[in-house]
């Protein structure tokens, strides 16, 4: 056996936006172990609820993370309208489908140029973020912000989207689909992106059942679960069906975002298709009392939100397990035996979101 | 070191940001923003960088780390606190394990408010630092011109040679 090195990764690094720091055991140029350490980025906002409202913690929940905030201040809105019986108008859930499934496309076009970056191809990382940005010209002509809109609010949603913008919404994802085959064919065929991503980072079937997978990452394991199948907000009216890869590897990943790219494009079709007229917010009184768990999926996987109520305007308590969370321990299990090299690229193939982690 | 002027390089650090303002730096980065095209250049290496950009705000974890950067850098240099976080706290200035703003660990010199902060603003602030930046500089070359001379006339020593 050879000498064991210790190199550490992170916190601050080239190919990592956000802090997490690793520390990888090494056998010449084999990871044997990787530990990691966090709690640069913790805040302890679930402590917050006792000095937010209820109605004031959703602007809390949105800033969990920057990437997925919409859908953070929706699955808060979601538990406390449950918790107090609230049905939201049917307007209401169709826009919320909308923004979260914009919100898929722009995550998972984020994530596509921060993974070309990770292999060192820096114009297809260049590419895939001048795309995104259409994406947020959508969010800012329809919410008014670029990543954080506070568009979400218990009993339903601050804006209406007239049908022009609708049809304008439509018609930009036309026009991005097009662009947007060319960028994925370069993820799909190009020889040296599949010499990076084909077989590296193996989780099996059985491996990411054990070690509790979520999102992306199990479903590019062959396992078939995607929470929007729950039936929350529009998601109950939509045809899709979840894009599962059987791979398990860095390419299979790849492959699952990027069919949920299209998959959402065809969601934001459908929802423009059949959204109804009507009200866009149910007016509600009185305090939340009782207690409920929400499972929603996240561009990263499946969130979820606890939320106890005492009949008072403070919670009890907000508890958020977050996909990322939920993914390093799969994060560990492939780093065990890769290349040093491979390392930055499997941390972000299970696409980390470190402020969702230690919130 | 007149080409400062010219093209200043960032190092960007995440104390406790929620990534709302890290992907708008980066999205200055890309090609509808583009700084690359004023020589703006993302580095990874404190050692390599001007101007230390910092998004969110700083606890009892990354402290050392901020300062650890800071001090890295070689002089003259430059720190924006980028977003409400890192100017103050904000809507986290009551959590626990939140410090407050950047300021408490390292002196800033150039704040840029907002949640999340716009590209343009981001851009905004990097260009004011890059004054501030002409200015520690030319201070510190009448420093070192100051002791230049302080040296010729006195007593001749080895230093004296270079």
């Amino acid at each position: 056996m050879s000498k064991r090195t210790i190199v550490p990764f992170g916190p601050q690094h080239p190919v990592l936006p956000e802090p997490i720091h690793l520390d990888l055991v090494l056998e010449d140029e084999k990871v044997v172990e990787a530990i990691p350490s966090i709690g640069f980025v913790h805040r302890g906002l679930e402590k917050l609820v006792e000095k937010k409202e209820f109605t004031e913690y959703v602007y809390v929940a949105e800033r969990i993370c920057g990437i997925c905030s919409f859908m953070h201040g929706m699955g808060y809105c979601q538990a406390v309208e449950n918790i107090m019986g609230i049905k939201i108008p049917e307007r209401a859930e169709y826009l919320r489908t909308l923004w979260a499934e914009l919100s898929r496309i722009h995550s998972h076009l984020l994530w596509l140029g921060l993974l070309a970056d990770a292999f060192g191809f820096e114009s297809l990382f260049m590419h895939c973020w001048k795309l995104r940005e259409q994406i947020l010209d959508v969010f800012e002509s329809t919410t008014g912000g670029r990543v954080i809109f506070s568009v979400c609010k218990i009993g339903g949603v601050r804006k209406d989207i007239d049908q022009d913008t609708l049809k304008g919404i439509v018609a930009v994802i036309d026009k991005m689909q097009k662009e947007l085959k060319e960028l994925t064919d370069v993820f799909i065929e190009d020889y040296s992106v599949k010499h990076r991503l084909v077989g590296v980072g193996v989780l099996t079937k059985q491996e990411a059942h054990e070690v509790g997978a979520v999102g992306p990452m199990m479903r590019a394991s062959g396992i078939n679960q995607d929470m929007r199948k729950l039936g929350y907000a529009a998601y109950k009216y939509l045809d899709f069906e979840p894009v599962v890869e059987n791979d398990g590897d860095c390419y299979a990943r790849t492959l699952v975002r990027i069919r949920e790219i299209y998959q959402s494009m065809d969601l934001i079709r459908q929802c423009a298709a059949k959204m109804p007229e009507g009200e866009i917010e149910e007016k509600f009184k009185g305090m939340p009392s009782g207690e409920r768990f929400e499972r929603l999926e996240q561009p990263r996987g499946e969130v979820i939100y606890y939320v106890k109520a005492n009949g008072t305007k403070f919670l009890d308590r907000v508890r958020v397990r977050t996909p990322t969370f939920t993914n390093v321990p799969a994060l560990l299990k492939i780093l065990q035996g890769c290349d040093l090299a491979d390392v930055p690229m499997m941390v972000l193939t299970i696409d980390p979101c470190i402020s969702c982690t230690e919130r | 070191m007149s080409f400062l002027k010219k093209s200043p390089w960032i190092i960007h650090y995440d104390g406790t940001s929620c990534n709302g303002c890290d992907i708008e730096v980066l999205a200055c980065l890309t090609p509808l923003y583009d700084v690359e095209r004023f020589g703006v250049v993302n580095t990874g290496n404190p050692k390599h960088a001007d101007i230390l950009l910092i998004t969110g705000s700083v606890n009892e974890q990354n402290k050392d780390v901020v300062w650890q950067i800071f001090n890295q850098m070689p002089n003259p240099k430059v720190v924006v606190a980028v977003g409400i976080c890192a100017t103050s706290g904000g809507i986290f200035a009551e959590c626990y394990n939140v410090m407050g703003g950047v300021d408490k660990i390292i002196p800033v010199d150039v704040y840029v408010p907002g949640c999340a902060a716009r590209p343009e603003s981001i851009i905004d602030g990097v260009v004011k630092a890059v004054e501030i930046l002409e200015e520690k500089r030319a201070a510190m070359t009448k420093k070192r011109k100051m002791a230049k001379v302080r040296r010729v006339s006195g007593p001749v020593s080895l230093s004296n040679m270079f």
